[in-house]
């Protein structure tokens, strides 16, 4: 898949997104990560049928964006980029629900529309809100927040391992595989025995690679458990941030911001 | 295959987080118990390998398309059961962050999906027993198809599971079904076949990896296994009865169902336990798909929709409003902070 | 200052599959030394450096580190005493900032706080790597990511530093800047190469390994004069000795 080598890319630019520093940037992980976490339940908790009241969730990641000074055309076109599953699936709602649920004058939008709409709002909002979180805090530090979290130190170093050699591991599989693609002159001779000699050969040198950092962390004193040393602190403006975040999802979770606007609007114009 | 946020509801998607949670907490104490400093590089740069081989493709004889290995398998045949589920849901981690594939609800279920399925259930229940005490050549190769396919089917079927039990989706279940386990079905052999290749591949050039990496986990792997069963018996019933919950009366995909097939797939309800759930429901609201003031509605419709003009009004000012704001926050703050490059 | 000193002693390593890559490799290391392993792909040289931090164990013979045999009771302060920088620095560097890399043995030391604090930008500090501390490890480039490692290593103040092909796969600059940086360290040294220039620059005693045995053990200079010691060992005389190709003037 050449959407992985782009995805590196993608990942390379989040993470320097992450080396910015804003006031959303400084915040301790710990507040970060909660505050998305109890944004994305509250988004996902409205009925299949909701559309308006979904619609003021959209400052969470708008004032994010703003703050932390992220680009946002960038993350857009991301969002975009990923939610084909989601539309996939929802596109049949149309189908198999016609049931008119709105009237718009002489238009009837079925509950299907509706509810595919919703599933993409949702999406758009879920996602976007993962990566925000990732551009304005580094998985690292996510890691770590999650460590203190209580995950246990063992995922911890598994998860920042994974992301080290990432880079360094999709570097050697995409030398293998051009050189292989250079060699099969577009005849697609890229057939399973060939492919599966490659792959081993990869996993092999990746074992070897394995084998050569457990010796660099013997040699610097690794006995197995990873020692972590601990910097930033959960003070008031966390705890601020965290409450200010969570009080607003559970008031435009329990009551439909964007209804009662357009009630107080209509009202005065009519 | 990813499941996304956007077909959960927090239900679901929480069991799911709660079963791939412990999960996880149970892996970590196995390998901490096991003390076998070697595997954290290991199962780092495994992680790493994975996107690595998914990133190379071949041409699937006879059909011009092409694949790739998926390698959660792989995994757990070559690092035991423990190892390879953490490394495959750090995988999912790092691909739900970056990459948002799926999103961070979905994430309990994909590493339950592609984790879990192929390390707790399939590895011992369907490989270890194919392939018995001595295995041979050909036993060997059956034993991984037999667990390839059998690890596809099962990931697409809780895919499809889980969707249903939201209910975001009206998709029908069978269809679903029809849709998508004949397509798993392919993705299976493709996967079994890739696998028995890379493993007969790596038994030829370092036999003694195959050795070290199953054989050090078994006694730890078997005793887990009653342990993650009980998880998983915990997780279908906890979801089955949270889906009832969520979807407790004839909604969207129950009557679509109804309609496709002629008469009712899911079994009504009973009546107890649905008048207690519905009165729940009534009580959080916030985990609810929909408000349930009006009792049982007329099928199809909900008790609570937005009321056309105003809601659509509100919608785009509410956008508006958003958008203006988050434009003169960034002009604002951009004095402070230099840009990012 | 008596533990800086290296003894290797008749060792003798045999692979598993019977490949014999050691024979009674004897020869020893004093304070302050600054000794070069050389020798053709295959000689022997990376066996030896596994058996130097105690990686491999000898299948006889034995290694001495200021007169303590090398075993496992004795392997956690041998490991301390001599600082390995291995090849590819990506192997080194498995952290996910520079700063947690070169904190990563302070830290298993026990280190914390100030302490630390010091320890690891000191070590940035020898290295001109002190900018880099917040970085990514696959931000860098291959001559700080070689920096880098070597910081990971002084962190610990290792007495001995043992440096797998430190040039190898560097610009021009990046091993003028290298070199320079070793030449500055007091440690006792043990380098292997390919890149014999660099060789004599640095070290002022080259050991020549060729098939599992020392071939010859004396002042550099002195070896590479020897021409036909170093085809013999499939080795070649560093061009700074050859003669000038466009002036025709001769090497030193």
């Amino acid at each position: 898949m050449g959407s992985i080598a782009g995805a590196l890319l993608d990942l390379k630019r989040l993470d320097q997104l992450a080396a910015g520093d804003s006031a959303v940037h400084r915040l301790d992980a710990r507040a970060k990560v909660l505050a998305t976490l109890v944004f994305i339940v509250s988004v996902i908790s409205f009925g299949r049928y909701e559309l308006s009241g979904l619609i003021p969730f959209f400052i969470f990641p708008a004032v994010l964006i703003a703050i932390g000074q992220l680009p946002a055309g960038y993350l857009a076109a991301k969002i975009i980029l990923v939610c084909p599953f989601a539309v996939a699936v929802g596109i049949f709602n149309p189908f198999f629900d016609r049931g008119v649920l709105v009237h718009l004058g002489p238009l009837g939008i079925s509950g299907g529309w509706i509810s595919c709409v919703s599933i993409v709002v949702r999406t758009v909002l879920t996602v976007g809100a993962a990566l925000i979180l990732a551009a304005v805090t580094g998985f690292p530090a996510i890691c770590r927040a999650l460590e203190r979290l209580g995950m246990p130190n063992v995922f911890v170093m598994q998860l920042l391992f994974l992301y080290r050699y990432l880079f360094v591991l999709t570097e050697e599989g995409g030398r293998a595989s051009r050189a292989r693609e250079l060699r099969s002159f577009g005849r697609r001779g890229l057939n399973l025995s060939s492919y599966a000699s490659l792959l081993g050969h990869l996993l092999l040198r990746t074992w070897q690679r394995a084998e050569r950092i457990h010796m660099s962390m013997l040699a610097r004193g690794y006995d197995g458990v990873m020692p972590v040393g601990h910097t930033s602190r959960f003070g008031v403006a966390e705890m601020l941030f965290l409450l200010i975040w969570s009080s607003l999802c559970i008031l435009l979770r329990l009551n439909n911001g964007a209804q009662f606007i357009g009630t107080l609007v209509t009202g005065i114009l009519s | 295959m990813h499941m996304a946020d956007a077909l959960l509801t927090p239900a679901v998607g929480g069991t799911m987080w709660v079963a791939s949670a412990g999960a996880i907490a149970c892996s970590s104490a196995v390998l901490r118990r096991e003390r076998d400093d070697r595997k954290a590089p290991l199962m780092g740069v495994l992680g790493a390998f994975l996107f690595a081989a998914q990133m190379i493709n071949f041409t699937i004889p006879g059909t011009g398309s092409s694949g790739h290995l998926s390698g959660g398998l792989l995994l757990a045949i070559l690092l035991g059961p423990s190892a390879a589920f953490l490394t495959i849901a750090s995988v999912l981690v790092v691909q739900a962050f970056f990459f948002a594939d799926g999103g961070l609800l979905a994430l309990g279920c994909n590493i339950f999906n592609l984790g879990i399925i192929p390390a707790f259930v399939v590895f011992p229940l369907v490989y270890r027993t194919v392939i018995g005490r001595d295995p041979s050549r050909a036993r060997l190769g059956v034993g991984t198809m037999a667990a390839a396919l059998a690890t596809l089917q099962l990931g697409s079927l809780a895919v499809v599971l889980e969707t249903a039990s939201s209910g975001i989706s009206s998709l029908p279940l069978a269809d679903f079904l029809m849709l998508i386990q004949p397509i798993h079905l392919a993705i299976g052999l493709v996967e079994g076949g890739v696998t028995i290749a890379v493993l007969s591949f790596v038994r030829k050039a370092r036999p003694e990896l195959l050795q070290s990496g199953g054989g050090v986990d078994p006694s730890a792997g078997r005793s887990l296994v009653p342990v993650l069963l009980g998880f998983l018996v915990c997780a279908v019933v906890i979801a089955g009865g949270l889906s009832l919950y969520a979807s407790g009366k004839p909604d969207g995909l129950e009557w679509a169902v109804a309609k496709v097939s002629g008469k009712a797939v899911l079994p009504a309800p009973e009546q107890g336990v649905h008048g207690a759930l519905s009165w729940l429901q009534q009580k959080t609201a916030w985990f609810a798909d929909y408000r349930f003031k009006g009792g049982k509605t007329e099928i199809g419709a909900p008790a609570k929709l937005d009321t056309g003009v105003t809601g659509i009004v509100g919608a785009v000012l509410t956008l508006l409003s958003i958008l203006c704001a988050a434009f003169l926050l960034r002009k604002g703050s951009r004095g402070a902070v230099a840009p990012e490059a | 200052m008596s533990h800086h000193i290296i003894e290797v002693d008749r060792l003798r390593h045999v692979y598993p599959d019977g490949t014999e890559a050691l024979r009674d490799i004897s020869f020893s290391i004093t304070h302050g030394e600054s000794v070069a392993v050389i020798g053709a792909n295959g000689a022997g040289k990376s066996t030896l450096l596994l058996h130097l931090n105690g990686h491999l164990s000898p299948s006889s013979g034995e290694i001495r580190i200021g007169h303590v045999p090398i075993d496992k009771a004795t392997l956690p302060k041998v490991r301390r005493t001599v600082g390995m920088v291995f090849q590819d620095p990506d192997d080194q560097l498995f952290m996910p900032t520079v700063y947690e890399d070169v904190a990563f043995g302070p830290l298993n030391l026990g280190m914390s706080g100030e302490e630390l604090e010091r320890c690891v930008s000191g070590a940035l500090q020898r290295v001109e790597a002190e900018h880099l501390a917040r970085k990514a490890p696959y931000r860098l480039s291959t001559g700080e990511k070689k920096r880098v490692a070597i910081a990971t290593v002084l962190s610990m103040t290792p007495d001995i530093l043992v440096l797998d092909e430190p040039t190898n796969g560097l610009d021009p600059h990046a091993r003028r800047q290298l070199i320079t940086l070793l030449k500055e360290f007091h440690h006792s040294k043990i380098v292997t190469s390919h890149d014999l220039d660099m060789v004599l620059e640095v070290c002022e005693r080259t050991i020549i390994l060729n098939g599992g045995v020392v071939r010859a053990d004396g002042p550099t200079v002195d070896i590479f004069r020897d021409d036909a010691l170093l085809r013999e060992c499939r080795l070649e005389k560093p061009l700074s000795m050859q003669g000038c190709p466009v002036c025709g003037g001769k090497g030193k």
